[in-house]
């Protein structure tokens, strides 16, 4: 199973990571050969339908909707690359 | 708080004779367990300080060599066996007290750095505590520092670090595994008396069997994962490396426990895994799946392993082959599940909240400057086949497939487990490998996990323990395997097959 340079391309643009031309063609062998591994599973028949369950008693363990601070945000805030008073700061996400 | 959890282990150190030689010395340290070092330490024979200092000479002697270390703390490790003599003096001493351990650098302690052997958390220092520090904090060991891993937990060698690999006591040109290799040094080597470690595909068995020791995965859902850097959160579980199956138990009887901060815990009771001590192994029903031992294993892991059964079946165990099988697309299914769920979790490390941030003309320039240099090949490799693989169009074919396989292989382990009390197979395909051996060849690396990966993705339980010696003086590792939430049949058995194994392995340096 393949993979293109082009796909290559499309891949790491969702992954926001950057390659250059050879680390793309290599790459491109290396994610050629593991898919060309994980092919195998085609061979399993469609037994089963759904996706792996976990156990019935496992199910939507929730609690109850109260806050609590276990962690001060200023720790947070102390690990930011670049903040403002309370805000961490960022690139401008709009135009 | 403290008190509320009955410190069986210790109740039994105390009722003990105390050791009979006095004669505890520096050269020692590196023969300790949990257990013995309690049994001098509830006697009075030794104080926690006493431990801490031996642990930083042994790492101060040998870590240059090793490198299992990526932060000594040094100056924290003094403060924290002050504490812990205090505690011991004012009659608050428990089964782990003053015990000198190593933690992961892919699981969180307050204030200090957690690397995750990344470049892209360089300088991040953790702010909260990982859950499974804070319950052996009850007891307060002694943190002696934060070892070397894979980058997040990729890899089966320590060779994907961006600090560097370790390296194995028993031959230090040779890997000792991993991804939690330097955990797994820092045991072997005597530089702590235990370490914790991750395990998402085999992550703390692997070094475990390389480097002669104990590496034991809880159940999916036994242990918190929260404070563990995610690295497929359907996977992982925290681990625990140790000399011996008995001070495992004694790790996991503090670690195990649902958690409110992490909803896959599940609300099962916690045996009182010391019960399953020195309990006799006869009529166990042992199934040996043969999908794993087909022709191509290395002959001396089959031979130690042959041996070991022999063992078994000496105390009364019925060792037989069965059948999943299903279970040898395990690593086909691992590697696309795998993968996808990294490709999620690493999306958080992004230059913005913490971590490394690389400048860029604007937001996505942040984004991709960050992660291109911060990530090494290994993690850029993982998260470009995770995003492949549940991308459009390729979603069906690849991750809802492997899904679908993984529920068959569930199902495979259950069925097995209705006939058989444990499963048991070798660790790794051979002894540890050379450096450089396998680390340009990512699929040749992946196939060390062969053996261990299935535990994962059925979310049984499993330990990895010594069962021999190769010629060429390497460690030799057997896997059992247990279903969920029977990790006291592990120690059962672990603990049996070792007494009458009686192999005590221990590096020349």
């Amino acid at each position: 199973m393949s993979i293109s340079i082009d796909e290559v391309n499309r891949i790491a643009k969702l992954a926001r990571l950057s390659f250059n031309d050879d680390e793309k063609q290599k790459l491109q062998q290396e994610l050629s050969a593991i898919l060309d591994y994980v092919d195998q599973l085609k061979q399993v028949e469609n037994k089963v339908q759904t996706e792996s369950m976990p156990d019935a008693d496992a199910l939507n363990l929730v609690r109850d909707d109260v806050v609590e601070v276990t962690t001060e945000p200023e720790e947070f805030l102390l690990q930011a690359p670049s903040r403002q008073n309370n805000f961490i700061k960022v690139k401008s996400v709009l135009d | 708080m403290r008190l509320l959890r009955r410190p069986l282990f210790i109740t039994q150190i105390v009722n003990t004779r105390p050791p009979r030689k006095d004669k505890r010395t520096m050269d020692n340290f590196q023969d300790l367990t949990i257990k013995s070092a309690a049994e001098l330490l509830a006697h009075k024979k030794i104080s926690a300080k006493e431990l801490a200092l031996m642990s930083l000479k042994r790492i101060k002697q040998i870590d240059d060599k090793l490198h299992a270390f990526l932060y000594v703390a040094e100056d924290e490790s003094m403060v924290a066996a002050d504490k812990a003599d205090s505690a011991i003096a004012d009659g608050e001493n428990f089964s782990l007290t003053g015990i000198p351990y190593a933690v992961k650098d892919n699981i969180l302690v307050k204030g200090m750095q957690a690397t995750a052997g990344s470049k892209i958390l360089e300088n991040y220092k953790a702010t909260y505590d990982a859950t499974v520090i804070k319950k052996l904090n009850e007891e307060q060991p002694v943190l002696m520092g934060k070892t070397n891993p894979d980058e997040f937990g990729m890899g089966s060698s320590t060779e994907n670090s961006a600090y560097g690999p370790s390296f194995n006591p028993y031959d230090i040109t040779r890997v000792p595994g991993g991804s939690s290799g330097g955990s797994a040094v820092a045991v072997a080597s005597g530089e702590a008396l235990f370490a914790l470690g991750t395990d998402t595909g085999g992550s703390c068995r692997h070094p475990a069997a390389f480097c002669g020791i104990v590496g034991f995965k809880p159940t999916y859902g036994r242990c918190s994962r929260y404070g563990l850097m995610a690295l497929g959160s359907s996977l992982d579980q925290p681990g625990i490396l140790t000399k011996t199956v008995e001070d495992a138990a004694m790790v996991l009887q503090l670690m195990a426990g649902q958690d409110p901060f992490d909803s896959t815990t599940l609300p099962k009771p916690v045996p009182d895994y010391s019960q399953y001590f020195d309990k006799s192994i006869k009529g166990m029903k042992i199934g040996m799946p043969k999908e794993y031992f087909v022709a191509g294993l290395d002959p001396e892991v089959k031979s130690s392993i042959d041996h070991a059964i022999k063992k078994l079946q000496d105390l009364g165990a019925v060792v037989e082959e069965t059948s999943l099988p299903h279970i040898k697309y395990s690593l086909a299914a691992y590697y696309l599940i795998l993968p996808v769920e990294i490709s999620a979790n690493l999306s958080r490390y992004d230059g913005i909240r913490y971590g490394l941030s690389v400048a860029g003309n604007n937001l996505e320039e942040v984004y991709f400057n960050t992660r291109s240099q911060g990530f090494g090949a290994e993690a850029k490799r993982r998260i470009m086949i995770g995003t492949y693989a549940s991308s459009a169009g390729y979603y069906d074919a690849y991750y809802k497939k492997a899904k679908q396989v993984q529920t068959l292989i569930r199902e495979e382990f259950k069925s097995a487990f209705s006939k058989y009390d444990l499963l048991l197979s070798p660790t790794t395909p051979g002894t540890a490998f050379k450096i450089g051996e396998k680390v340009n060849d990512p699929l040749a690396m992946y196939l060390e996990d062969i053996f261990t990966v299935a535990l994962n993705i059925a979310g049984v339980p499993g330990m990895s323990m010594p069962v021999g010696l190769s010629k060429a003086g390497l460690p030799i590792g057997m896997q059992l395997i247990a279903s969920h939430f029977a990790e006291e049949k592990l120690f059962q058995a672990g603990h049996a097959l070792e007494q009458a194994l009686n192999i005590k392995l221990k590096p020349k340096l």
